[in-house]
């Protein structure tokens, strides 16, 4: 099809590069500049959609943001792009798109029985129908239900394409290059001021590219372009079109999304697809203009009917005529201007003003030009189902409730105009109290909350002159205030056509014995008589309504609508527009790509990943990695076909019998001194730390205010005043704020500070009864003899080279060491370790047998350290002090904490020694017992003992003390068990610590 | 996102910053008798008052000091910050 709707010439398209395109699968050409909808709209396609509910067929209505019907599944990069808005896309070569929400195809819809039973689709529909039966729900209503509504499919694949944020600051952003915005940027710019301007579409200038006015001896949009070639050479300028600045938030900081590459068929590997901006401003001048409101009239969604504003649009900029046998529907002057330019091409357009009379400079104009204009007229109807045909038009009475002379004359399309309505979204998501303005039917933003400003038509103000002259003079008095510089620039001369008033009438009743639909959201679907519903059904606040229709709840918040909606509310409730009030806007102003939100924090860039210095040894001998907080570790290493159960057996049994090597540098480390760095540890710990020696390690528990243990780990003290903490991987950063917290808040009277040292470090714990031969043949010089260096002993050392810090301590329960060094130096040792641990029968272990090793020896860790559980729950009252005052200690004396049946951590083994227990288990008495069964507590680690072959858990129940010995169940109701089991004592291996002291 | 006021680093984003509660709320002095009601007091009740309110932050990705910001939890104004040793 060739584009017989596009004129010989002008629009600000470029004629010299044609481009080929896809809708639907059928080939089409348009020009470079386009949108995907004017070039459809050239190749007179107006059927691109179906409704929401009730499948109509749907055209293009905007040109714009505003757009509720033109939205299209784009096919781009080999990325499917769904929710896509046509007057939005620019046309690439090759570009492909398809409808949404039809089913076979847009011109057959299936779902358009929807419009024909559509008495059965009242507001509140699905609240009303599908509550039951209950079981019907998630089966067949819902399934059913989400295949009809809703628009695009997202992929299911995995986005390829990349999203970038990025962070700005400034003294002014301005969101709009309309008149206003040019103004303001251009008058703050001379003065010196860092300003943003954002523009949504990708030519500057808004209003100024349509209108036929003259600024200083130049056309509107010849002066647009010199005011921004002028603005993008200066350097404290950013000037950004395809940049729709979507949420204001607190603190003046504000959100925009930048559509870098979406206009081009294929995305750079180095440059993004969108680029999300977050723009703290000092000043925000809001100068996004308006969008012009529909009237209401009998299937006033047909295609071939639109916003009067965008047939202009489409006329000026693209050089496409929407039609040509168009009504122009008005209740303003505006009307008036895009009859002209459809005059003014060849075209013979009618004017049906619902004003009994008015007269301007714009309205002599199309009189000169002998334009058919028809005072007290209105369409009743639009007539024709995927394309207007004809309208029903007829006279209106002066007080408008009575309408005669139906009569029905051809058309190819209803270009509508009732008035305009300022786009106050961002002012009101900043806080401002917005006003109702009588005089235009609308709300403007009033007081402002934040450092934020609102000007030309965004603030009501529809003329020009008034616009350019308000918008320079407080673009310099902002910048001014900032930059205290102040140059003079003059205002120019503005001439442009003076408008009359507009007609407050926008909703034409129906006829005798007619029922047409009046369309007030055309997105969602809700008409006049859904709101009469809505009503009658006794919602009141605008808020409800809104929810039970879905007015102004679509992707395109109400553009169109909010206002209309509001109108009919107060005409049914009597009341004036204010008392209504508005619904409250939200970001995101228009809808914006889960990808641009995510950014590059995806995958394995969602957080850091930490490895220690061994990690490539670790990844060369074929350790299974496993997440541990931002860490990755060695779980275990596998040796031929082996699995997790028998590599982490091997690896634990090793340590049993001879040695093994873990690697423990993900440890919290935290470095303390200063003289009262004991007075200070023994407030944090609950056990005592005054006479540690120097040289010596102690292992402490910290608990919170409340008594619920916080973490667990070693202290050293290395000197007179230097302390050395071990904390767990999870808690390290919250350790070290909680020190900080009570150093720099609650006793900032001590002289102690402490800072992090994990990265500082590399550690390998050496454990298994042959680690003392390992240590002494990697310390040759050292005595590392039982009474040399005795457990709980540091020493420090010299490792082939490399300096080195030795703690006696275990996790494992046995004879053990763990081995510092500074983190560069951490692979040297760890293959010293290895060299010199063969001979010895050295193996590494990872954290599977890690788990192993401490459950056995009932050594409790996160699992029992779980936020919920104070010292005594976990059987280390022994390390908590009578004597001293601690952190939490208050809190141990509750009545629930001292309780004679308090829970206690215990071990479990399955009575058949076979059946694994798995984490996570209830411990009951009776495993019939009716539901819900009494829980004693529940199965916390579960380990296969690889002292005595056989499974093992610890477990936190109730009354664990006296517990021991007794015969209950495990009970998993998730995987399905029941498991006969005995409690035993929780230090199952070793229950003397014999072997940490060999 | 807040923007607020470090005494020490100056305007940073509110993603440099944790939240740390109530800067009113005095810890009782350590080998002090406290009642059962005073200390639940101090461990668990907290007010949520509309409006002014004096509260910890602490400047974890920055500095690491704990500061005292003077908010408004209603409009979410900040009046002042102070260092932790600055009463309000
Ligand atoms: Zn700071």
């Amino acid at each position: 099809m060739s584009e017989i709707f596009r004129l010989e010439k002008g629009g600000l398209i470029n004629r010299n590069k044609k481009l080929s395109f896809k809708f639907n699968g059928k080939k089409y050409f348009g020009y470079e500049g386009d949108t995907l909808a004017s070039a459809l709209l050239a190749n007179g396609v107006h059927l691109v959609g179906r409704s929401f509910k009730y499948h109509r067929p749907r055209g293009f209505f905007g040109a714009g943001v505003d757009e509720p019907y033109a939205i299209v599944q784009m096919n781009r990069n080999n990325e499917v792009d769904p929710n896509v808005r046509a007057t939005e896309q620019e046309l690439f070569e090759g570009l492909e798109a398809k409808s949404v929400n039809c089913w076979p195809n847009v011109d057959f819809d299936i779902g358009a029985i929807n419009n024909f039973l559509n008495k059965f689709f009242p507001a509140g529909f699905y609240y009303k129908t599908f509550m039951w039966p209950k079981s019907f729900w998630y089966k067949i209503y819902e399934p059913i239900i989400r295949k009809a509504a809703g628009f695009g499919a997202a992929s299911i694949k995995h986005d390829k394409e990349r999203y970038e944020h990025k962070y700005e600051y400034c003294d002014l952003l301005i969101t709009g290059s309309g008149p206003s915005g040019l103004a303001t940027a251009y008058a703050a710019a001379k003065n010196g001021a860092r300003v943003i301007l954002a523009e949504d579409k990708s030519r500057f200038g808004g209003s100024l590219l349509t209108s036929d006015v003259t600024i200083g001896n130049q056309s509107g949009q010849e002066w647009a372009e010199k005011i921004i070639s002028e603005l993008k050479s200066m350097p404290n300028v950013i000037v950004k079109n395809r940049s729709q600045v979507f949420g204001y938030y607190d603190h003046n900081m504000l959100v925009m999304s930048e559509r870098v590459s979406d206009h081009l068929p294929k995305t750079d590997k180095y440059i993004p697809k969108q680029r999300l901006w977050y723009i703290r401003a000092k000043e925000v001048v809001i100068s996004s203009g308006s969008i012009e409101r529909p009237l209401v009239f009998g299937n006033n969604d047909s295609p071939g009917v639109m916003l009067s504003s965008a047939a202009k649009e489409y006329l000026k900029v693209y050089g496409v005529l929407v039609g040509k046998k168009p009504i122009v529907f008005t209740n303003n002057d505006s009307g008036y201007e895009t009859a002209i330019e459809f005059k003014k091409n060849g075209i013979d357009p009618i004017i049906l003003d619902t004003r009994k009379d008015a007269n301007s400079e714009i309205i002599k104009e199309a009189k000169e030009l002998n334009i058919n204009i028809k005072f007290s007229y209105v369409v009743v109807a639009a007539k024709g189902y995927k394309k207007v045909n004809s309208a029903d038009i007829a006279k209106i009475s002066d007080d408008k409730k009575n309408i005669s002379n139906i009569e029905n004359i051809k058309c190819d399309c209803i270009c509508v105009s009732g008035f305009w309505t300022p786009t106050i979204h961002l002012a009101s998501q900043s806080g401002n109290k917005t006003k109702f303005n009588e005089e235009i039917d609308a709300f403007i933003p009033s007081q402002s909350k934040q450092k934020e400003t609102t000007l030309g038509a965004a603030n009501g103000v529809f003329t020009l002159e008034e616009t350019i002259k308000t918008s320079f003079k407080k673009g310099s008095e902002l910048s001014k205030q900032i930059t205290n510089k102040e140059s003079k620039v003059s205002i120019p001369t503005v001439v442009e056509k003076k408008s009359s008033n507009h007609d407050k009438f926008w909703c034409v009743p129906l006829p005798e014995g007619k029922n047409y639909k009046r369309f007030l959201d055309f997105q969602n679907d809700v008409a006049v008589s859904d709101i009469y519903l809505a009503l009658r059904e006794g919602y009141r606040s605008i808020e409800h309504v809104k929810r039970y229709t879905t007015l102004g709840m679509a992707t395109d918040q109400g553009k169109t609508s909010n206002l209309n909606g509001l109108q009919l509310v107060s005409e049914v409730e009597n009341k004036v527009v204010p008392q209504v009030g508005h619904t409250t806007f939200r970001p995101p102003y228009t809808p914006v790509s889960i990808g641009a939100i995510v950014g590059r924090e995806i995958g394995k860039h969602s957080k850091p990943t930490r490895k220690s210095p061994m990690h490539y040894w670790h990844e060369k001998n074929n350790a299974v990695f496993v997440d541990a907080g931002v860490w990755l570790r060695p779980r275990y290493y596998k040796q031929g076909n082996e699995d997790l159960f028998e590599a982490s057996k091997r690896e634990a049994k090793n340590v049993r019998q001879n040695v093994g090597v873990c690697d423990v540098t993900t440890l919290g480390k935290i470095d303390i001194k200063g003289p009262d760095s004991a007075e200070f540890l023994n407030r944090v710990y609950t056990n005592a730390w005054l006479k540690l020696p120097v040289g010596k390690a102690r292992y402490g528990v910290m608990l919170r205010e409340d008594g619920i243990v916080m973490d667990d780990g070693t202290t050293t003290r290395i000197s007179e005043n230097h302390y050395h903490m071990t904390t767990t991987t999870a808690q390290a950063a919250n350790v070290l704020s909680h020190l900080e917290y009570y150093l720099q808040l609650v006793w900032p009277e001590l002289n102690v500070n402490v800072v992090s040292s994990t990265e500082q470090w590399a550690g390998a714990a050496i454990a298994g009864p042959k680690s003392r031969d390992v240590l002494q043949k990697l310390f040759p010089d050292l005595d590392v003899s039982k009474e040399g260096l005795p457990f709980m002993g540091y020493m420090e050392g010299n490792l082939f080279g490399v300096k080195a810090k030795i703690y006696r301590i275990s996790f494992s329960g046995e004879l053990a060491y763990e081995v510092n060094v500074e983190s560069d130096n951490g692979n040297y040792m760890w293959e010293k370790i290895i060299e010199i641990g063969k001979e010895f029968n050295i193996q590494p272990y990872g954290t599977e047998a890690l788990s192993t090793l401490r459950i056995e020896m009932g050594h409790v860790a996160g699992s029992e350290l779980d936020g919920r559980t104070i010292p005594y729950d976990n059987s280390l009252e022994g390390l908590v002090s009578k004597k001293k005052d601690f952190i939490g200690k208050r809190s141990l004396s509750k009545t629930a904490y001292v309780a004679p049946d308090r829970q206690k951590v215990v071990g479990v083994i399955p009575l058949d020694k076979k059946t694994s227990i798995p984490e996570g288990s209830y411990i009951v008495k009776d495993a019939k017992a009716k539901l819900p069964n009494p829980k004693l507590g529940h199965v916390s680690a579960s380990c296969w003992s690889v002292e005595y072959d056989n499974p093992f858990s610890l477990a936190i129940i109730k009354d664990g003390k006296n517990m021991i010995g007794q015969k209950l169940f495990a009970l998993s109701p998730l995987k399905n068990k029941t498991i006969p089991v005995e409690i035993v004592s929780s230090h199952y291996v070793d229950p003397k610590g014999e072997r940490v002291r060999s | 996102m807040l923007h607020i006021k470090c005494p020490h680093c100056g305007l940073r984003s509110q993603n440099e910053f944790s939240y740390g509660g109530d800067a009113t709320v005095k810890r009782p002095e350590l080998n002090k008798e406290v009642s059962d009601k005073g200390w639940d007091n101090f461990v668990y009740l907290r007010k949520s008052p509309r409006g002014k309110h004096l509260e910890l932050w602490q400047h974890i990705s920055g500095c690491r000091q704990w500061i005292k910001v003077e908010r408004d939890t209603l409009t979410h104004e900040i009046f002042k910050t102070l260092k932790a040793n600055e009463e309000a």
